[in-house]
């Protein structure tokens, strides 16, 4: 075995040009497709990441056919207070779970006293929510970053818009769900930096004054978003859980709960997938590279050695030895492809990271590029490639194992 | 009891329409440890005949043993066992692996067609390179040697196996004649020392005084055989 490397890395050493920039053009392949997977990965990252952590969280359990209507905010597709605490009593259990925050979200008016416009609202428990969505207090830009009772934290556009600063009363009036209308004169405790996707530019307020405006008997709460410890096992969890809720608290006719993951409610799902999708087409790419430019170069390399091909196989090489020897040339020309492609794409990484480049995400303005390789990734690849140098070897391999000795001895 | 017996071979060449009789009803027997040569005119079935022996092609009727084996009916992989074990191989043109060193050259067959053990790898290599007198030449490349130093290392190369029978078509075709003469004298002596027989084909009427054995081949026909010492018609 070892002597059948040497053979083939002396072959590759021998057209050192060819070797070179066939190894270079796959070493090109594998630095593109490493830096982007890790800018675009990157970017993606953060993208989630912004909006699962200033305001989805991960997953959220609605009451069945709220989130059909999400957007009207509606008051009769609440949670009652006794399928809460059977749902709450379920969510303690589970040890995968960080936190997770109770939100009774209504429309309603905001007034300065001279002027009203319209305000989405979030009744919360501050200390859940902040908990549930840890940037959540980042975006305080204003004010304090707790929220008491009384208090109300609102968007930085209706704060600039209505000309309200911490401290002012403002009211807030809302429709209950009989059709009658309740007001509250609340303090501006924080104003909040608006964020990407729906719910960015929500108020909040805590849960308790929410029932008052809402008049509320018991709590009725619209949803709950759930944070896990370990972002990876979303989609693992979010079957478990689905599980366990249409097996105890759904009824068979009449289902209570709905849970959705992060994916299912913002747009922002298609975007991180047609990221992936780009991912797959630069992948197929670097793959094609693979296969064409180890091809050429091997079916090269078995013509010009037909004579050689022919000497050793009338002294009693066996075909499998010599189909070996061409693909292990193959398989080492990949080896150093992908090594140096590994080595290079780290380094062009690396700097991109030192150049600290900034880049805006909807509101949020001058975000840095922090572009992270994983080793997951660079695994992958190296044997993408490796696997394709192979492969990309066989058939003119094969052809150099097939050849008859006599016929081969014969080429000029 | 002969190594080679050949009973009415035959071998026929198609290329397209066109039937090629190379070798029309050749019969003849070679005894171990012999050192014989083939001569003929250029197209008179030499290379054709020694590619049959060499079990590197197949007869188209007729009977061939060597070394008590009927090689015409191996397959492609026994074939190539049985060359790479019972053969051994000199080439007009030296074929030397290029990328190999002489004396990665003379081990080649013991690596990559046996596999002898690296002590006695060495043993024989070393031997061979000192019978043939390259040893100062053993890490050189072969496009840093001459045809005559390729040939010898060749002839080692053919003999690090202990074969039974080392084939060589037209060994010194590609050699000046006082290189040519010492490249035969050398195969020569090789038989002496291994015991081992070997066959060649050449059209060198000096050269073909230097075999003990040799058979006229004309146009697919053998015409005659001579052995040192007197001659004898077929
Ligand atoms: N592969 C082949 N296909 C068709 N005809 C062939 C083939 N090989 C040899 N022949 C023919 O068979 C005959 C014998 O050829 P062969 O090569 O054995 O002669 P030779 O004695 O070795 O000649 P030379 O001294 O020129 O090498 C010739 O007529 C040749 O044209
Ligand atoms: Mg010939």
């Amino acid at each position: 075995m070892g002597n059948l490397f040497k053979i083939a890395i002396r072959n590759l050493l021998r057209y050192k040009r060819r070797t070179l920039l066939t190894a270079s053009l796959i070493t090109v392949g594998v630095v593109f497709v490493l830096v982007f997977i890790s800018v675009t990965g990157s970017f993606k990252n953060m993208m989630i990441g912004q909006i699962t952590d200033s305001m989805l969280g991960h997953m959220q359990v609605h009451r069945k056919g709220y989130v059909a209507s999400i957007e009207n905010l509606p008051l009769n597709l609440n949670l009652r207070q006794e399928d809460v605490k059977q749902l709450e009593d379920m969510l303690n259990k589970q040890a995968e779970i960080e936190a997770y925050s109770l939100r009774i979200k209504f429309g309603g008016m905001f007034s300065n006293f001279v002027e009203t416009t319209n305000i989405r609202l979030n009744g919360v428990y501050p200390d859940k929510e902040l908990k549930s969505v840890p940037l959540l207090a980042g975006r305080v830009t204003e004010g304090k970053k707790t929220l008491d009772k009384g208090g109300i934290w609102i968007p930085e556009l209706l704060s600039k818009g209505m000309k309200v600063k911490v401290g002012d009363a403002i009211v807030v009036v809302a429709t209950n769900k009989d059709g009658s209308v309740n007001g509250k004169q609340l303090i501006v405790a924080g104003v909040l930096e608006s964020a990407t996707g729906p719910g960015g530019r929500d108020g909040y307020i805590h849960i308790e004054d929410a029932m008052e405006i809402l008049r509320m008997e018991g709590m009725e709460i619209s949803e709950i978003a759930i944070r896990l410890k370990d972002f990876g096992r979303l989609n693992a969890f979010s079957k478990k859980l689905e599980a366990l809720i249409s097996k105890e608290l759904n009824q068979p006719d009449k289902p209570i709960f709905e849970l959705h993951t992060w994916e299912k409610l913002t747009p922002f799902y298609t975007i991180a997938n047609m990221i992936d999708v780009m991912t797959f087409f630069i992948k197929l790419m670097l793959i094609a590279i693979v296969l064409i430019s180890i091809m050429n170069v091997m079916i090269m390399a078995v013509y010009e050695r037909i004579r050689e091909i022919g000497t050793i196989a009338a002294i009693g090489t066996l075909p499998g030895k010599i189909l070996n020897m061409f693909v292990i040339e193959g398989f080492c020309l990949g080896i150093v492809g992908a090594a140096i492609g590994n080595v290079a794409g780290i380094a062009i990484i690396y700097t991109l990271n030192l150049l600290k480049i900034t880049y805006n995400f909807g509101q949020q303005k001058g975000l840095i590029l922090q572009a992270n390789v994983y080793f997951y990734d660079l695994i992958v690849i190296s044997a993408t490639v490796i696997i394709v140098s192979v492969i990309a070897s066989l058939q003119p391999a094969f052809k150099a194992s097939r050849m008859e000795p006599i016929k081969a001895l014969r080429h000029v | 009891m002969s190594l080679i017996s050949a009973d009415n071979i035959q071998k026929d060449y198609k290329t397209g329409e066109v039937t090629v009789r190379a070798l029309k009803g050749v019969s003849f027997e070679i005894a171990p440890a012999s050192f014989v040569s083939f001569v003929g005119p250029s197209g008179s079935g030499k290379t054709t005949l020694l590619n049959l022996i060499g079990c590197l092609d197949k007869p188209s009727s007729g009977k061939l043993t060597v070394a008590d084996t009927d090689v015409i009916h191996l397959d492609r992989k026994q074939s190539a066992s049985f060359r790479g074990s019972n053969i051994g191989f000199i080439f007009q043109d030296f074929n030397l692996i290029p990328v190999l060193t002489v004396y990665e050259n003379i081990e080649y067959p013991l690596l990559m067609v046996q596999s002898v053990p690296a002590g006695e790898r060495e043993k024989r290599v070393a031997a061979l390179l000192e019978a043939v007198g390259m040893i100062d030449q053993k890490n050189k490349y072969p496009d840093q040697i001459s045809g005559g130093q390729k040939q010898r290392v060749a002839v080692a190369r053919a003999l690090v196996t202990n074969p039974k029978l080392v084939l060589a078509d037209e060994p010194t075709a590609n050699l000046d004649h006082k290189t040519a003469y010492m490249v035969i004298e050398l195969m020569k002596k090789m038989r002496d020392e291994f015991k081992t027989t070997f066959i060649f084909s050449t059209h060198d009427q000096k050269i073909v005084g230097e075999a003990e054995i040799i058979y006229m081949l004309e146009d697919g026909e053998l015409k005659g055989m001579e052995t040192k010492g007197g001659k004898k018609n077929g």
